[in-house]
């Protein structure tokens, strides 16, 4: 057998260390098979190698996780016999190349990582970066993914219930497409990886195996350069009709006995799902490709096995129970195939027409995949901004510049793209701090969230690591309900310069921190680096996508003003905080300063009383104050209603400070004048700063001594922005 | 009152509609899958939406062809009430039990969003519940809900009251905004010549339980169960 060559080494992805060690492992040169298959494994993507020492510092337990990281999604108790399986997973680098394509097939991607446990996904949330909106293909991108996005989850029918979108010059040449979805799952009928028992039978389900995608996992492990178009190829083609009849047949099949392991064909198709299955279980495998489903003739075994063709699961069963099992994908008209058999060997042995063609020892291939700890650069602070350095706008006039900028203005021309009412359980659509899906058949509901703020993240990594989490835990606890845990997509530039890895270092650290104080642990996550376009890198964009619980509907809160005449509270305290404000970069073009602290000890104090005066019914209306600062929170609030509102003049902080400052832990709530005192006296005795801001109603929103603004003209100008954009009239109905 | 729910492959407001049954009918209905060899004896047949087959050809062409549909038609014919929602509408109109046809939407975008319907008469099995001529608010999902139908055939829709339900801004009035996809003369839902089939785009089903938002469709239901039971 001839050795690859330096090149072919190479364009695997394998540096000069990494060969020697699979000469090491093999004790001969890999034949193309199997260097292709060392080559997926050993991929940045599916091996954490770079991230793997930093994410294991983050917390993962808590007494009601059910199962963390490791398996295809994280997996979480809610009571009453249910548990809730989520997870978050990228697809950037095959958005950018093909963007309807790369969004769909992320979508699909996610889904199946969340029913292989054996759970009905029943929410899809989003979390979307897009280059500067002036950039030539920034519009092509939009359009493309919003479409993806959206006919992969409207036709498998789950709904897509809500998400985050941002636009910055830095993801011009790489934009982020992470999806989440969230399944739900008798808490005692979870399904895992492992393989387990010598002999059992090995089974491909699903579509047919193509030459698509054939090498995305290690592609989404390198830098993108000028050639990127001819990338193409390696993006999968999703079909979402066959998505749906997996996710019933699969259902179908976890309410018989059948199932001993299941593994969905992700990134690495076959490859990587039967090394998982064989590695998790301490087994070997044994497959004779020629049985696999194929669409086309004349596949090689390098090509069967690095196939990343959609909709496929790889299954073990327990023996004997083939025929039910076929029966049921007979009626789903799927694919079933027995491809091979569990060993006790230890080792993965292919065969192609009848030849060995692949022979390797799974665990030093799975488990001694590389780990570096790759050398890394404490990021510069920032000096903090003073307040008296920072021009001062009329607030009306920079309130309005505020709610059509790309990053605030209304994302309505996304979210009515997607189905977000199919299965008939979104109790809080879109446009929301978190969207509410109910536990189907009950009065429980799940909140779920994704939040990052990249411009903090670049500023201060390890302040803005601390935010993204603050700020999901915060969006959850404003509609009222318990944060129970999260899903990260750590999104950066390449790991191999020190600057980058020192922003992943700090990053995953800042979210340890505000985990640990919040109790909020991470269950599952992904991992996406190299995201940077000749040589230059996206912002830090560790993306949090949280989960919790609301025991009754009916005490939900939702941020709309309920009615005129009520009293507006800000709960927590404000210093003015325009360091990478919204307000700094888009009225002043400028983008420093320290990004605002994070105070853990009283996010948790906040939330806590948020949520204990939410099922108390003491507030009508909860909304979170981020992007834009107080202003534009109640402006949201506002226009989420129709109703107006009259604030007071500011309070002991400069007023740009005061309207526009992005402090954190600050929650806007509306209570009636009956409830008033006891929200004040009980916000005194739960130690949370607490002002009587306003009062709701009329048509405008109004600042006392300064003017005001309608808030149809105020909706008028937030909804115009991105139809605009998009080129298309905005269509809405105020109210 | 026993109604039966037909489910192709592909189908995804099958439960939904299911439970919107069950909220009226007090049990649930039978749900048929596609290849099952007849047709329960029921009082009232429901094409559900989704995406039938994928839809990657014309919305509802396949399924209109499956054999199930051969004996959803004969039943209509002898005057089993039909309901068509979304992609059901669409196989209606695919298999010649409703006129007409269903574009991509104008702006050829997908739309999910609530919309405002007229209730152009309540003399009929399906809309006797409402008030005539009220406005109710109920969500559309769908890329491909611009009807379309010949002069001829749009001259007799209107002249032999045949239009169930017409897209409204809220005060009643048919502006063209009000118009999600572009259809011919506002028109979200049609019957039959005897009305005992309607097909419509929006979803009844998906507002018709206050903690949703809204109860706009819950009367197309209540009214069903109060005519055929």
């Amino acid at each position: 057998m001839t050795a690859p060559d330096p090149a072919t080494i190479r364009a695997h992805g394998l540096s000069a260390a990494e060969y020697e060690q699979v000469l090491a492992i093999m004790g001969r040169p890999p034949n193309p098979t199997e260097l292709g298959i060392f080559s997926v494994m050993w991929s940045e993507h599916c091996s954490y190698k770079s991230s793997k020492k930093w994410l294991r510092t983050l917390p993962t337990s808590a007494p009601w996780v059910i199962c963390g990281p490791g398996e295809n999604a994280g997996v979480i108790d809610i009571g009453k016999g249910l548990a809730a399986v989520f997870k978050m997973e990228s697809h950037n680098h095959p958005s950018y190349i093909e963007p309807y394509q790369g969004a769909a097939t992320g979508v699909g991607g996610i889904l199946r990582d969340v029913f292989t446990m054996g759970a009905r996904p029943i929410a899809i949330m989003n979390a979307l970066r897009f280059g500067d909106p002036d950039h030539p293909r920034t519009r092509l991108l939009v359009e493309g993914v919003v479409a993806g996005i959206g006919g992969y989850g409207n036709c498998v029918g789950v709904p897509t219930v809500g998400g985050e979108t941002n636009f910055h010059t830095s993801y011009n040449g790489n934009i982020l497409v992470n999806a989440m979805a969230v399944g739900l799952a008798a808490s005692d009928r979870i399904f895992y990886s492992a393989a387990a028992g010598v002999g059992n039978p090995v089974v491909y389900v699903g579509s047919k195996t193509g030459r698509d995608g054939i090498h995305g996992a290690t592609m989404a492990s390198a830098e993108f350069s000028s050639d990127s178009e001819e990338k193409r190829p390696t993006v999968q083609v999703g079909d979402p009709f066959t998505e749906k009849l997996l996710i019933e047949a699969c259902l179908e099949l976890m309410a018989t006995e059948c199932i001993v392991a299941i593994q969905d064909m992700g990134a690495a198709g076959l490859t990587s799902s039967s090394f998982e299955m064989a590695s998790k279980g301490g087994l070997g495998i044994e497959m004779d490709l020629d049985l696999v489903p194929m669409r086309e003739e004349g596949m090689t075994a390098y090509e069967i096995m690095l196939s990343e063709s959609q909709e496929r699961m790889l299954m073990v069963l327990k023996p004997g129970s083939e025929p039910q099992a076929q029966a049921i994908f007979d009626k789903w008209e799927l694919d079933f195939a027995i491809i091979g058999h569990l060993t006790d060997q230890g080792r993965m042995t292919l065969r192609r027409h009848g030849q060995v063609v692949a022979d390797l020892p799974i665990d030093p291939l799975a488990k001694a995949s590389p780990e570096y700890d790759r050398p890394w650069l404490p990021c510069v602070k920032r000096p903090v901004l003073d307040l008296a350095q920072v021009p001062v706008f009329e607030p009306i006039d920079a309130l309005m510049t505020l709610l059509a900028c790309p990053d605030l203005a209304s994302r309505r021309w996304i979210w009515e793209r997607y189905d977000h009412m199919v299965m008939a359980d979104t109790v809080q659509r879109p446009g929301g701090d978190a969207a509410v899906v109910r536990i189907h058949g009950s009065r429980r509901g799940l909140a779920l969230t994704t939040d990052c703020t990249p411009r903090y993240c670049l500023a201060d990594p390890h302040e803005g690591g601390r935010q993204a989490v603050a700020e999901a835990y915060r969006n959850l606890s404003a509609v009222g309900a318990k944060p129970l845990a999260l899903t990260d997509n750590l999104n950066f530039g390449n790991p191999e310069k020190p600057d980058i890895m020192g922003q992943i270092v700090e990053a995953i650290q800042g979210m340890a921190e505000a985990c640990r104080a919040l109790d909020f642990p991470v269950v599952s996550g992904n991992v996406s680096l190299y995201n940077e376009t000749e040589g230059k890198a996206i912002l830090p964009t560790p993306a949090i996508g949280a989960v919790g619980l609301i025991e009754d509907l009916d005490l939900m809160a939702t941020m709309a003003f309920k009615a005129p005449l009520q009293a507006i509270v800000m709960l927590g305290e404000t210093r003015g905080w325009l360091g990478s404000s919204l307000y700094l970069r888009e009225l002043c073009g400028r983008e420093d300063g320290a990004p605002p602290p994070v105070a853990l000890h009283r996010e948790k104090r906040e939330g806590e009383f948020v949520r204990a005066m939410i099922a108390a019914a003491r507030v009508t209306a909860v909304h979170d104050v981020s992007d834009g600062g107080l202003l534009v929170a109640v402006a949201e609030m506002a226009m989420a209603s129709g109703i107006g509102a009259t604030l007071e003049p500011p309070h002991l902080v400069a007023a740009h400070g005061w309207w526009f400052g992005e402090d954190q832990g600050r929650y806007v709530v509306t209570a009636t004048e009956g409830d008033l005192a006891a929200l004040l006296a009980a916000a005194q005795r739960a130690d949370v700063a607490a002002r009587v801001i306003g009062n709701t109603g009329g048509e405008s929103l109004t600042l006392q001594g300064v003017g005001g603004i309608s808030v149809a003209e105020m909706s008028q100008c937030h909804e115009a922005w991105l139809p605009g954009f998009m080129a298309e009239p905005a269509n809405f109905v105020n109210g | 009152m026993q109604a039966a729910v037909i489910v192709f492959p592909g189908s995804n407001c099958d439960r939904d509609v299911a439970v919107a049954l069950e909220a009226s009918i007090g049990r649930p209905p039978r749900m048929v899958w596609h290849r099952d060899s007849g047709l329960p004896k029921v009082d009232l047949l429901v094409v559900p939406g989704g995406f039938s087959y994928g839809d990657y050809l014309r919305c509802g062409a396949m399924a209109a062809h499956a054999p199930i549909m051969r004996a959803v038609c004969k039943q209509a014919r002898r005057g089993v009430p039909v309901l068509g929602i979304c992609n059901g509408f669409q196989i209606l109109t695919e298999a010649g039990l409703l006129p007409g046809a269903l574009l991509r939407n104008a702006n050829l975008h997908y739309i999910c969003r609530d919309v405002h319907l007229k209730v152009e008469r309540n003399d009929t099995i399906f809309t006797q519940k409402y008030r005539k001529d009220s406005v109710i608010r109920i969500p559309v999902a769908h890329g491909d809900g611009n009807y379309f139908a010949g002069l001829g055939t749009l001259e007799r829709l209107e002249g032999e009251g045949l239009i169930a339900f017409r897209y409204v801004a809220p005060d009643g009035v048919a502006t063209p905004s009000a118009n999600p996809n572009g259809s011919c003369h506002h028109i979200a839902g049609i019957f039959d010549s005897g009305r005992r089939v309607l097909g419509l785009m929006p979803h009844p089903e998906r507002l018709a339980d206050p903690r949703l938002g809204g109860e706009g469709g819950r009367p197309l239901f209540d009214g069903l169960v109060e005519a055929l039971s």
